[in-house]
Parts: structure tokens; sequence; C-alpha cells
């Protein structure tokens, strides 16, 4: 078969250009390292071939309905030229257009990047998943359709069709990376393909209202109706926190009441809502810390203030924007003196990175990250601490919007070596960390067979970095525990886990690091950390 | 020669003009949002040695910050001078780009000296072994590079007939340089004075001439293709993976951010609705469920 090229986008057969279950992927480390080691790819559903664009791999992200007229293809690519032009107008998007057309205009498609992509490496090296394959066909379209085209410009930049089969491969392929940016941080010229990627996303969802439903239906949208993007309202909220006090006050033996919208607090925390459904001990181990600590701190009630998430980060500006500017307003009302983000890495860098050129006047409320505090409140004394509780393996997965993206790399090491003796790195780490394998939105979308390839393409760096790490304590009888603080990657960890059964036979937990602080705390019962699969 | 000389100074010219609309053009773009990525040579030593930033400081708004201008000189200059990323990331092909980027730098450094030496002394003997040096290495890396362009198919599949044609326009310009350096003709000082001093009575061989020729084609057309990333590389660096300035210590934020939120965009999808007449700051603060729930 002949290699795949960007000019195979526009390909009118309906076959996916890449099928992955015959590939060799990378190999993973023992225990995984036998060909018949995980689960096999699920075959995409009858009914979805049958109804949506499925001509990109084995998978599909965003069902994408199929056209049912020539007519309406050719009304899809119009909107699709017509956002193309707007994805490069200054009016449209200005909050991106320089690092995009820079990265349009200087990529010299060295290839550097590719060895540094996760997914590109744990393909096996699939053409489709190489950082600069999506890039090119924008590139040429860009040269094409915005700066004029014609024969030099063909020449100079290469000629690519435009058709719908390419407009509908290039919506899947831009949910084929997560946005992790390790690509952009190897370029010797500064391009940046994961900012492609995303500008991509942000074209379908703006202008032609096409983007995945966990992000935008069920996500951002949701989120602004409800409050949260797990569909909780404040009432609902409020109840579960405080069965998580009552819970955490039970396990600790300590006195816990979570305070809610406390005017003039020190702290106002927002942590992911996700963390109160699904992992209700880690908003019960901030708890415990910060009344044990002394810190006035409150959470907020307010429609998205029980909720940090910020979706419209990894597809969309105005959906960005409007939750970012919730949150701060928030803050302004509550006249709190910082806003401190829980373990949640998009929800860092959302408010902390990307909105803090629209947080001006007295929307600039202090951002902090609960790293900085909880290392402060470890390392400085301000809790009884016994690191032999928690004398199991530990390694630590770097969320990338918190470490490569916002240079957060030292203080939860430095919780970490004071309160683990048995804290080990995973290779590499820091800001050269992976991808968890979920970032940009992945952690949340399962439709369809998209799970097979989030855990057998997009996760496999992390699963082998998380054996490799405990490749000397891999028996089951040694519980160990990988730290993700943050719920995206949390939730990536617990599902890659749970695939490859790597819980049930080498007692490989993963959690956040409040609770590993909590389990610590020597004026708290022992065995905070339950060693439960949850 | 009077057509030479005009062909020189005329291409010298384009190749500032262009150097400049493009930089203009690229610095008038709007403020990004911020899109840093770590690490970032600047931060102060407590951060730069693990790629940390001041957010790892406990109330980092209330100090002071310290930007390590040496850090960044640091860093530049191995980037400049040794192609750093790509020495640490794609050896293979930095054992190509880094001699044709040597050969340049000794090339340029070459015709300063050269000018410089017509100006101020005549005698400068090293100068010619230079521009022959600067010759074979750009020889030797656009030959390697031109040959991994054709014969890596995935550095093929991506190239635009361009790519190849820029890399032959190099080595033909090098070669020809190159011969001239060891053919016998008048040497590099002397054609310096004669291109400084208009000089129409000067006399050089056809294939000096045409080295010249060419050479000043190709420094015309570089800055017209993406080969000026000298110019993206400022704006890649320093203005967007570098650029971690707090939005405190940007001047007239306040100012440019009130411009882009009154710009009025035209998104067609229904949560944004752009009609051209609303402003970005409008759509923004309207809350899409609301209107949806109507």
């Amino acid at each position: 078969m002949s290699r795949l090229s960007p000019r195979d986008m526009a390909r009118t057969d309906a076959a996916p250009l890449t099928d992955l279950a015959g590939e060799e992927l990378m190999p993973l480390p023992t225990p995984l390292d036998s060909a018949a080691a995980g689960p096999s790819w699920h075959p995409l559903p009858a009914h979805t071939i049958a109804g949506c664009e499925c001509g990109l791999d084995n998978t599909c992200a965003v069902n994408v309905p199929r056209p049912k007229s020539r007519a309406e293809e050719d009304d899809l690519v119009r909107r699709f030229l017509s956002g193309l032009d707007k994805l490069f107008s200054r009016e449209n998007n200005w909050t991106f257009l320089k690092p995009l057309i820079l990265t349009m205009e200087h990529c010299t498609r060295c290839q550097t990047c590719s060895d540094a992509c996760h997914i590109f490496e744990a393909s096996g090296g699939q053409e489709l998943y190489r950082p600069t394959f999506r890039s090119e066909v924008l590139r040429r379209l860009y040269y094409k359709h915005v700066r004029g085209g014609g024969l030099l410009s063909a020449f100079q930049h290469g000629d690519i069709q435009l058709n719908w089969p390419l407009v509908a491969r290039l919506i899947e392929l831009s949910y084929r990376c997560n946005l992790c940016r390790r690509c952009a941080q190897v370029c010797p010229i500064g391009a940046d393909n994961g900012l492609v990627a995303h500008e991509l996303r942000k074209l379908f969802s703006q202008e032609m209202g096409i983007a995945p439903k966990e992000l935008h239906a069920s996500g951002s949208m949701l989120q602004l109706k409800t409050g949260s993007s797990t569909g909780m309202n404040a009432a609902v909220a409020r109840d579960n926190v405080s069965f998580i006090d009552e819970d955490t006050a039970e396990r600790t033996g300590l006195t816990i009441e979570t305070p809610w919208d406390v005017e003039g607090a020190d702290v106002l925390l927002l942590h992911n809502a996700g963390e109160i459904m699904a992992w209700p001990e880690n908003p019960g181990a901030f708890a415990t810390i910060l009344t044990a600590a002394g810190i006035k701190w409150t959470l907020s009630s307010e429609l998205a203030g029980y909720d940090a998430i910020n979706y419209g980060l990894w597809y969309d500006d105005a959906q960005f924007a409007r939750v970012a500017l919730k949150h701060a307003e928030i803050a302004r009302k509550l006249k709190v003196k910082k806003i401190v983000i829980g373990e949640c890495g998009h929800a860092h860098k959302a408010l902390s990175i990307i909105a803090d050129r629209i947080l001006t006047g007295d929307l600039a409320i202090p951002r902090e990250s609960s790293m900085t505090l909880l290392r402060d409140i470890v390392v400085n004394g301000r809790l009884r601490l016994d690191p032999l509780r928690n004398h199991f393996p530990v390694t630590l997965h770097d969320p990338c919007n918190m470490v490569r993206l916002m240079g957060i790399v030292e203080p939860q090491r430095e919780i970490l070596r004071a309160i683990c003796p048995g804290f080990r790195e995973m290779e590499p780490h820091g800001v050269d960390n992976y991808c968890c394998g979920g970032g940009s939105g992945f952690a949340i979308m399962s439709g369809n067979n998209f799970a097979d390839w989030r855990f057998q393409i997009s996760g496999r760096k992390k699963l082998s970095q998380i054996l490799t790490a405990f490749a000397d304590c891999l028996s089951p009888e040694t519980p160990k525990y990988v730290c993700a603080p943050c719920s995206n990657c949390k939730g990536q960890i617990r599902d890659l886990l749970a695939y490859y059964d790597l819980w049930e036979t080498h007692r490989i937990l993963y959690g956040g690091i409040a609770e590993l602080i909590v389990n610590a705390m020597s004026d708290v019962r022992p065995g905070f950390i339950e060693w439960e699969w949850r | 020669m009077t057509t030479l000389y005009v062909l020189i100074y005329l291409s010298l010219a384009v190749a500032l003009a262009a150097s400049i609309v493009r930089a203009v053009r690229y610095a008038r773009l709007p403020l990004n949002l911020r899109w840093e990525l770590y690490p970032v040579p600047h931060e102060d030593a407590a951060h730069a040695g693990h790629g940390g930033s001041y957010f790892e400081d406990l109330d980092w708004w209330t100090r002071p910050r310290h930007r390590s201008i040496a850090g960044e000189a640091k860093a530049m200059a191995a980037e400049i001078l040794f192609l750093r990323a790509m020495y640490e990331h794609n050896r293979r092909l930095w054992l190509f780009s880094y001699p044709f980027h040597l050969g340049l730098y000794i090339l340029i450094a070459t015709a300063v000296a050269a000018a410089a030496a017509a100006i101020v002394s005549p005698q400068f003997s090293a100068l010619s072994l230079m521009g022959a040096a600067g010759c074979v290495l750009v020889i030797l890396g656009t030959t390697g590079l031109l040959v991994n362009r054709v014969r890596d198919p995935k550095l093929r599949s991506y190239s635009a007939p361009a790519d190849y044609c820029n890399l032959v326009f190099f080595l033909t310009a090098a070669g020809l340089l190159f011969y001239t350096k060891i053919a016998p003709g008048p040497g590099l000082i002397d054609t310096a004075r004669a291109l400084l001093t208009f000089d129409t009575a000067f006399n050089m061989p056809a294939l000096q001439a045409a080295a010249m020729a060419i050479s000043a084609l190709l420094i015309a057309y570089i800055p017209l293709t993406h080969m000026s990333h000298f110019i993206g590389k400022y704006f890649t660096y320093h203005a967007i993976r570098w650029a971690d300035e707090p939005a405190s210590a940007i001047h007239a934020l306040d100012r440019r951010l009130a411009e882009y939120l009154g710009y009025k965009p035209t998104w067609s999808a229904p949560h944004i609705a752009g009609d051209g007449a609303t402003a970005w700051l409008e759509i923004v603060s309207r809350n899409p469920s609301e209107e949806q729930s109507k």
C-alpha cells in the first residue's frame, strides 16, 4: 500500500484512510508485552457507519451525519470555506491569529515534531497521526483559498483538492490530537501543530456548529445552563458536598463543614465538579486540609461557580470566554482575595493563562494553583504529617496543562517527596511529560468505539510509563498509587487501568494528591486511602 | 557591470523591504491570548532549571518578578548559533541543516568583512578562505538536505516542488560562488570595492558575474518565502512561546483589549450568531443556554 499523503484526505471512496486494527502498535512493557495482551478493538457500530462520516480511521468521535445529497455536501463545503476565511481574519479570530499565521507560514516540514507525539508513536507511526499531517492539509487550504491560490502558490506550497470527504475527515482528525503541545515544544521554528488542531475545532464549532456532544451540548452548554457539565444544579451540588462532609468526618474523625458563598474569604476554591460526583474523597480531602490549616476559604453556589471546568478551552473561544468571565465575576462578587484552582489541569490553564489577557480591571482576581497552596501547607509544617502512612510506591503524572503549559512542576513534587517515601518519577517527566491520552476532552469521550482508540492509541504511552515506573514492584502483593492531580487525567488513567485490568491483576490504583496528604495526616484516622477500585 | 550592480542593490533592497514588511505584518497582528510553553528561559534561577514558572510561588502576584536576560540570551545563542532544538530532537537532519546554516552565516560574515575591508583596509587574506569554507559547508548541507528530502518518504510526502527548487537554488549559488573562489579572477575585496564604488570599468569573468547575480536573486527571494524563519522565529519564540508576562505587565493592554472586544465577528454557529453588528464582548456576555431554553 502506498504511503498516505495529505491529498488522500479528499479520497471519495468510503474506506477509512487507516485501519489500526491490523497495524502493529508500539509495544508495551511487562506485563502487557505479549501481542495478545489487552482487549481487542471493537468494530464501529453498523448504525454509525451507515449514518455518520467514518472515513478516517477505525473510530468516530464527532458523529457528523452523512449528507443526504450532493447539494447538502456542497453547502457544507461552502460553510467550511466561509469558516476558513474567518479563521484567518482579525475580527473573527484575534485571539489566536498570530500564532496560527506563524505556524502556517513557517513550518519547514522537517518532521522533528513527529517523534515527540505520543499518538504518532503509539500508533506505530501511522502517517495519519503525524503532527504535520493535519497541519499540512490546513496549510495547503490556507494558501489556496485564503491567500489567493493559483499555480505559483501550488508550486510553492503544494496543492490539495477541497471536497466534502476532506472536510468530514478533517473534522474527525481535529479530534485525534490531545492538544498537549509536546510537538510544539521540540519544533526548531516554534510552529505549533497542536494549535492547528485547536483552531480547526474552533472553525467547525464556531462556524458550522459541529463539535462532539460531550464537549458542547453535554459540556459547556450544560454548564452554562445548570451550572455544571455534570448536570448538577447548585442545590444538588450543595447536597452532595454536605454528604461528602459527613463521610469525610466519619473517615477522618475530624469535624468537616464546607463553607459556601462566604464573602471576603481568602480563598475561593474551584473544583472540577467531576470530583464531587466521581471522586468525592478529593473535595473531602481538600476540606480536611484547608480546615486543619486554618485557611478562610469558600466554595461558590453561583452558576458555574462550583465547577471549574471550561471545555471551551478545547474547541470554542466564545464558550471559553463565557465560562472564564463567569468564574472571575463570581470571585469579584464574593470579594475573595484569590481563586485557588483544585486538581484540574485544564481549569488551571484556562483561568490562569488563557483568560489572563481578557480578565482585566476588577475581574483581575489573582488565580493560584492548589499545588502551590498545598505545598505551602505541607512544607511549612501547618499539618502534622506521618510519611510512613504513605509507605507504598507512588508515581506522579504531570498534567500537560499544569506543567508544560503553565510551568507548575516542583510544588507537587515537593509534597510527594515530603510525604511519600516510595515516590518515584516516570520517565520522562516534568515539562517533558507525555499526555495521559485523555487530554483536550478525550477523557470524557467514549462514544462508538472511541474508548478503544483512547486506550490503545492515545493512552498507550502513559500506560507504558506507568508500568515502567512500577517495574520493580508489579506483583499484586504491593499496592501502587498513580498520583494524577487533574480530574481529566485521573479519569483517563482510571479507564486505562480498568481497560487493561491492572487493578485486579497488579494492584495499581490512581488518585489525587490531596488524598495522599490527608492519608499522611497524623490527626486523621489511618487509612483515608481505602485501596478499593472506584 | 552596471546591470549586475543594479541587480545586486535592487535585490538587497527587495530583501530588506520584504523582511520589514513581513516583520511589520506579524507585529501588527492582534495580541493573542497567552499561549506560552515551558521551559521559558527568562524565568529566574529558582524556576528555570526545571522548566518552572512564577506560578510555582505562593501569592506570585505579590512578589517582584526577576527576568533573567542572561538565561534568555543563552537560549537564543544556542538556538541561533548551533540550532539546538534540531540538534536535540532531530540529529539526523541537523547533520546537514547545521553545516548549511553555518555556511550561510560564514558567507554573510565574509560579505560584510569584504565590504568593511574594501573601505578600511585593502589586505585581508583570510577572506577568500572564509568564503570558500562557507560555500563548501552550504554545498554539503544543501546536498544532504536535498538527498534527504528526495529519499525520505516522510519528507517527500510533504514537500512542494518549490522545496526542491529552493535547495537547488542554494546549491547553484554556492557552487558558482565556490568556483569563483578557486578560479582565477578578481579578489573578494576588489569586487566589493567595485560594487561599493559602482566601478563600471571593473572586469570580472562571466561565471563570477553569474554567481553574484544568482546569489543576489537568492537573497531577494528568501524573505518572500517560508525560509524567512529568521523573522518568524522571533515572533514564535518571543511573542508566543516565551511570552509569559502577566496581563498587568503588558503595555496598553486595556486599550488593545477594548479594540478587540469591539470587533464584530460573523461566526455563524447558533451559539455565537455573529451578525457582524454585535461586538465580541456582547456575544460572550450572553448565555446561549438561556436563549436556547426561551
